[in-house]
């Protein structure tokens, strides 16, 4: 059997091209959230408020406070955090040359993590225990690339992802102190909820809180996204090939680490989507990073929100999203593995 | 026009140089051909041409500009770099492989249109792999992956072409395929220089011969004068006899 790389990649005479597939899934998973939720609202009634707040008409009422108060909003965010990582995801994996790379690679996930802990134990209100783990996120990517700067050039990926693995660990740590420290009744349930990713608490402006960066972030990966994908073919051959590789490999790393940061100060830390989505992405359009940055993006999204309304109305307790992703993640993840038949190449 | 100009060039990755006094000239339609013992320098001086490493010492002229003032974009339009092995983490199908030699002649936030996956194609077609197009360059045969790799080379569209090692990966068969493929392309004026462990091999194809020894001089000249017992004796550290009864004379 022919891979389905292979079948779906060459471009010319495929049928239905693997942007719509991703689209046609994230509008699907959209509908679906927006319809769920322990708050009934029927299709007609959301359109009706949807066509009335667009045409200025004010809204009252609880409906209308569920919808654009608290409903779109999270749907909002579910889907920005899942095309975040997803992107990121697919970045990180290209530069470093490794399909196993996930976007907290450089510590952006365990900084972010100290600094929203941190947060949480010195009582700061959710605007700031965002900020502190955007800011700390960054800064931990920051140290690591100044780390692995200082120490020179040779070797450079595998050092930046050494440097990354203990300036994280030690975030680890001082994450496992703040919680040790937090008071167990109050701060240590907050630390662990953040800690496993929720989007709970999201309120409009969250999202559009975290929305300047990861356009940021994005909007050079977009532009890059030829010259990226060369990078997959390794320092030497990119360079020979005509790219200044140098200067790409560190937009492309603070692009990825922004939309990131961005994500997990908003959603917590979620695992998974980073790593698996532009495996999922690969599997249906090919190799080439310009073709799955918008796959990955789309399916990053519509996974996101599908967990995410999973997580809302599974149970009758919230669901941690870090949780979810784990469950569905690591299964769809052997799937795939077991059906691309030959691992990794 | 001189292609490729090295004058009292010395190569080395580290501090020290690894080779040394190595001067040559490429023209168009010439073969050179590099030779020497493991280490002493081929790949090291190959990365010098193209830009990759500094030299040490001497000089490096791509048509006639120094090679220092030229950026990535310019050197790969001059100069096209067929690596050793292909190696690549992601199954590009091979015709996604090939196009990526045409990256530098977009612009920075471009992506490849019709007119160069035209020109891919067509450097599918010359190499006779255009049924291959659309298979996983992991899945190619040794030989196979060789003719992809030359195929992004030459979609890269530079009048030289540097080879690492093309036939040392080889079967045969595809090494006799690969000598007619390189004369071919040399007979339609490309430049070619390329390194390989085997003088036979190189003495039939290249009309110059590049040796450097395990003391990393290098020395240059007409193939058959770089070839003869004595030489390659000196450069591989053999007595002229030993050499004889090898190339069973």
């Amino acid at each position: 059997m022919m891979p389905l790389s292979t079948r779906f990649s060459a471009g010319e005479r495929r049928a239905v091209p693997p942007v719509l597939w991703a689209g046609l899934l994230l509008a699907a998973a959209l509908v679906a959230a927006v319809l769920t939720g322990p708050f009934a609202l029927s299709p007609g009634r959301i359109l009706e408020l949807a066509a009335a707040r667009i045409a200025g008409q004010e809204t009252p009422g609880a409906e209308a406070a569920v919808l654009f108060g608290i409903r779109l909003p999270r749907v909002a965010a579910a889907a920005l955090a899942g095309a975040a990582l997803a992107t990121a995801g697919a970045a990180y994996q290209v530069t470093f040359r490794n399909p196993l790379v996930s976007p907290d690679i450089l510590g952006v996930s365990a900084g972010a993590g100290l600094g929203a802990v941190l947060g949480i134990f010195l009582g700061l209100p959710v605007l700031a225990i965002q900020g502190l783990s955007f800011g700390f996120g960054l800064a931990t990517v920051a140290l690591v690339m100044a780390v692995a700067a200082a120490m020179g050039g040779r070797g450079e990926t595998l050092t930046l992802v050494l440097c990354g693995m203990a300036i994280g660990a030690l975030a680890g740590a001082g994450i496992a102190l703040m919680k040790a420290l937090a008071d167990p009744d109050d701060q240590l349930p907050a630390m662990t909820f953040w800690l496993l990713g929720s989007l709970a608490g999201i309120r409009p402006g969250d999202v559009l809180l975290a929305l300047p960066p990861m356009l940021a972030g994005l909007v050079p990966l977009v532009l890059l996204r030829w010259r990226t994908g060369l990078l997959a073919m390794g320092e030497d051959e990119a360079r020979a090939l005509g790219i200044e590789t140098g200067r790409l490999r560190w937009m492309v790393i603070a692009s990825a680490t922004l939309i990131t940061a961005a994500a997990v100060a908003a959603a917590g830390t979620i695992g998974w989507i980073g790593l698996m989505v532009p495996h999922m992405a690969r599997l249906l359009a090919g190799s080439r990073f310009d073709r799955v940055l918008p796959v990955a993006l789309l399916l990053g999204a519509a996974l996101m929100v599908a967990i995410d309304t999973a997580a809302r109305s599974l149970a009758a307790t919230e669901l941690p999203l870090g949780v979810l992703t784990a469950a569905i993640g690591a299964p769809v993840f052997l799937v795939l593995l077991a059906r691309r038949g030959r691992g990794w190449s | 026009m001189e292609l490729i100009r090295a004058e009292a060039l010395s190569v080395g990755a580290g501090r020290r140089p690894v080779a040394e006094g190595i001067g040559f000239a490429l023209a168009p339609g010439g073969i050179l051909a590099v030779l020497g013992p493991n280490g002493a320098g081929k790949t090291t001086l190959f990365r010098t041409l193209l830009g990759l490493l500094a030299p040490h010492g001497g000089a490096v002229h791509l048509g006639g500009q120094p090679l220092g003032g030229l950026s990535r974009a310019r050197i790969a339009r001059h100069l096209a770099y067929v690596p050793q092995a292909m190696d690549v983490p992601f199954p590009y199908t091979v015709a996604d492989y090939v196009l990526a030699g045409r990256s530098a002649r977009l612009g920075p936030f471009a992506a490849p249109g019709r007119r160069d996956a035209a020109r891919a194609a067509a450097a599918l077609e010359e190499l006779g792999i255009a049924s291959l197009a659309r298979h996983p360059v992991t899945r190619l045969s040794g030989g196979e992956r060789q003719l992809a790799m030359i195929a992004r080379a030459l979609a890269q569209d530079a009048p030289a072409l540097i080879l690492d090692e093309p036939a040392s990966a080889l079967d045969f068969g595809n090494r006799e395929r690969l000598a007619e493929l390189l004369s071919g392309l040399a007979a339609r004026g490309y430049g070619l220089v390329f390194s390989s462990h085997d003088p036979a091999f190189a003495v039939r194809l290249a009309d110059r011969i590049l040796a450097i020894g395990r003391d990393g001089r290098a020395a240059a000249g007409p193939a058959r004068d770089m070839t003869t017992d004595a030489r390659l004796g000196a450069l591989y550290g053999l007595s002229a006899g030993a050499v004889r009864r090898a190339r069973g004379g």
